[in-house]
């Protein structure tokens, strides 16, 4: 199983699933930051923006992502003040600019996001900016590998990790689940000769029959991480239980603002309540992420479901399996597609 | 501490006030002292409202864009350049011979005049390069923060050889597609200028005039059936529009699409697909496999397509699809994009 959406994508975008021998098959994981995020957050950051003297900056694959009735893109269009930018610092900028309203960053994704969301707060909080909050969905990776590792269907006998996630983290978590699970990992960049690297390596272990954990990113992954990076997030974040899309709820599996930080989360500041919303009936997104099906055999896949009109997130999102599948290999679904594309 | 003076009239001559779209003496003193001066040509010159020209028999062509590029000034051109090629691009690739512009100008109160002034020469300058004279133009002032500094829109008028007739609809299974030199120059040098990203320096927008390319294409191969300039969306946005029109299949080969360096790695910094990335100075050309190779060297001979080669082929096997052989042998689709392309998150 490759764990992280980037690296989905190359093995999807250069066939690499296509070239390997018969017997080895690659499972998707859960590692796409906004497929994971659950709806119930969405509609969060939607009320917000359709709040009155809120500006909502969030990246740009989140505004597009459905929440249970609208998404971003659509709160925009009707007027709510929702704003693209490529990091949360932009954000705080905004928040300088516009001392008369109120700027939420949409902070979502795994470790690798979480620095730099921790980081605009910890300068906001400096800096006496208190216009600013985050909207923080962090997720952790290890309580997803180990839920998933643990399901008596799981079928996964070697793992490549997320490269960038461990740039940030380090490889400390990642011995552990070797250990626990006797599993192979090696880390994993995201370009093709990096992917084919990584599955000849772990092909190696298995065969050996070692479960070790090794490093094929070497090029930006070290043992111990990035520790200033870890300072910050520790600083300003804390675990916390969190909810899966997909997965459900996962003990100690996010991150939240820390309590000396309450007056930047935008969660205490705004007092949002979680309504509980049904995930769309057709859309198989649960499967897909726990790598139990691929995006092909749902059957709306490419027919009620494609980029344009989505059913779920993993066919919006640039990281998502669904829309690697249909944007690289829709043909080999096989069957008369939306737009007439066999 | 206040001085007791008579209140002088503000004389507009450093900034684009609301007046200068007003059609009263200040719109009349932009005219007389920065298009006029510029673009001076006998059409423009009769100062009526429309600009009269000549027309011989046959088919003429007719093209618009509009130009809202920022930074208004990036290495290797600016919004002035792009106003003038980009309509001239899109009717040379029709195999038009570009005559006539008109501009229209829509300027945010508060724009220097000096950088507007630096925008008309530099229009002047590209459009006389391009053979073309601008006949007609319009000017409106928006009031601060209703545009951003300048917004250009221009129309352009062609005439068309006797026997030339390019068109997607032509492309026919067999074709071979040469592309004229390497992608994502321009898109990638705006988002560096942008974010203030260094890549070398040596990074430039590919901003030029194809008019002799196109023309040289014509002439050497002809047979040729369709030519479209690479903007907006890529070369996979061309190849996605000729495939639906032309109801055809298109196969690429990845290893044969010139990108350079520096721009493959912004691409992989930012996350994006040098197939999806803006162009201002490349085209693309469907050619009968008989007549290839001589498109290849008449375009290797013009300045702008010294690096031109055959990347690909159109098939009668997947109609409407475009696909690519990739650098490890296997085959996928080249899509459409949704929306916009997006830096990764993570």
């Amino acid at each position: 199983m490759e764990v992280c959406g980037g690296q989905t994508h190359t093995l999807v975008r250069y066939g690499i699933d296509g070239l390997l021998p018969a017997g080895m098959e690659m499972i998707h994981g859960p590692g796409c930051p906004v497929c994971v995020t659950p709806l119930e957050t969405i509609d969060k950051a939607i009320a917000l923006a359709e709040t009155k003297g809120v500006i909502l900056a969030s990246y740009g694959d989140m505004l597009r992502v459905p929440g249970s009735v609208t998404d971003l893109l659509h709160v925009k269009a009707k007027g709510g003040d929702v704003r693209m930018v490529y990091s949360p610092l932009d954000a705080l900028k905004l928040a300088k600019e516009n001392p008369a309203r109120e700027v939420v960053f949409f902070g979502i994704g795994f470790e690798t996001t979480a620095p730099p969301n921790a980081a605009a707060v910890w300068q906001a909080a400096r800096q006496g900016i208190n216009n600013f909050s985050l909207l923080a969905s962090h997720v952790l990776v290890p309580p997803a590998l180990r839920a998933l590792l643990s399901d008596p269907g799981n079928r996964v006998q070697g793992l490549i990790a997320p490269g960038h996630v461990c740039s940030i983290v380090g490889l400390d978590e990642y011995h552990k689940i070797a250990r626990e699970f006797h599993l192979p990992i090696v880390v994993g960049g995201f370009e093709p000769v990096d992917l084919l690297e990584a599955i000849a390596m772990l092909a190696d272990q298995l065969e050996e029959g070692r479960a070790e954990v090794e490093n094929q990113y070497s090029r930006s992954v070290r043992m111990d991480g990035n520790p200033l990076a870890q300072l910050m997030l520790a600083d300003v974040l804390e675990v916390c239980d969190r909810k899966w899309r997909g997965l459900g709820e996962i003990p100690l599996s996010g991150l939240k603002v820390r309590a000396k930080y309450a007056a930047w989360d935008a969660e205490a500041k705004f007092g949002l309540v979680e309504n509980s919303v049904e995930e769309p009936k057709e859309c198989i997104s649960a499967l897909i992420l726990q790598g139990r099906k691929k995006p092909p055999e749902c059957s709306a896949f490419g027919v009620r479901c494609t980029p344009d009109r989505p059913l779920g997130a993993p066919m919006v999102s640039s990281e998502g399996a669904c829309a690697a599948y249909y944007q690289y290999r829709r043909y080999e679904a096989g069957r008369e597609l939306a737009g007439g594309v066999r | 501490m206040s001085v007791l003076a008579c209140p002088l009239p503000f004389t507009a001559d450093e900034f684009i006030v609301l007046g200068h779209g007003s059609g009263g003496r200040l719109s009349a003193r932009l005219m007389e002292d920065v298009f006029l001066p510029a673009f001076r040509n006998p059409a423009l010159e009769r100062g009526d409202d429309q600009g009269v020209f000549d027309a011989p028999a046959g088919r003429m062509a007719m093209s618009t864009d509009s130009y809202v590029v920022k930074p208004l000034f990036f290495p290797g051109g600016n919004i002035g350049e792009l106003a003038v090629y980009g309509t001239v691009n899109d009717l040379a690739v029709g195999g038009a011979t570009s005559k006539y512009l008109s501009v229209g100008f829509i300027l945010e109160e508060g724009l220097p005049l000096d950088l507007l002034r630096r925008i008309v020469d530099s229009m002047s300058n590209a459009a006389q390069r391009c053979g073309v004279e601008i006949i007609t133009g319009d000017t409106k002032v928006v009031e601060k923060s209703s545009g951003d500094q300048v917004f250009i829109n221009t129309a352009g008028v062609g005439f068309i050889p006797n026997g030339v007739d390019y068109s997607a609809a032509h492309v026919r299974p067999g074709d071979k597609i040469v592309l004229s030199g390497s992608l994502g120059e321009h898109g990638i040098t705006i988002l560096t200028q942008r974010e203030g990203l260094e890549l070398g320096g040596e990074l430039r927008s590919d901003a030029a005039p194809l008019h002799e390319l196109c023309a040289a294409v014509s002439s050497a191969a002809p047979g040729l059936h369709a030519m479209r300039d690479l903007t907006r969306g890529g070369l996979s946005s061309a190849l996605n529009e000729i495939a639906q029109r032309s109801q055809t299949g298109i196969v690429i080969d990845e290893r044969a699409i010139p990108v350079r360096e520096d721009v493959r790695g912004a691409c992989e910094l930012f996350g994006l697909d040098p197939l999806y990335v803006a162009n201002e100075g490349k085209m693309i050309a469907f050619v009968p496999e008989a007549e290839a190779e001589t498109a290849v060297a008449a375009m290797r001979a013009n300045e702008y397509g010294a690096q031109a080669r055959i990347i690909g082929q159109v098939t009668a096997k997947h109609p409407k699809m475009v696909t690519m052989r990739t650098l490890l042998g296997t085959e996928r689709i080249v899509d459409m994009l949704a929306q916009d392309q997006l830096p990764r998150i993570c």
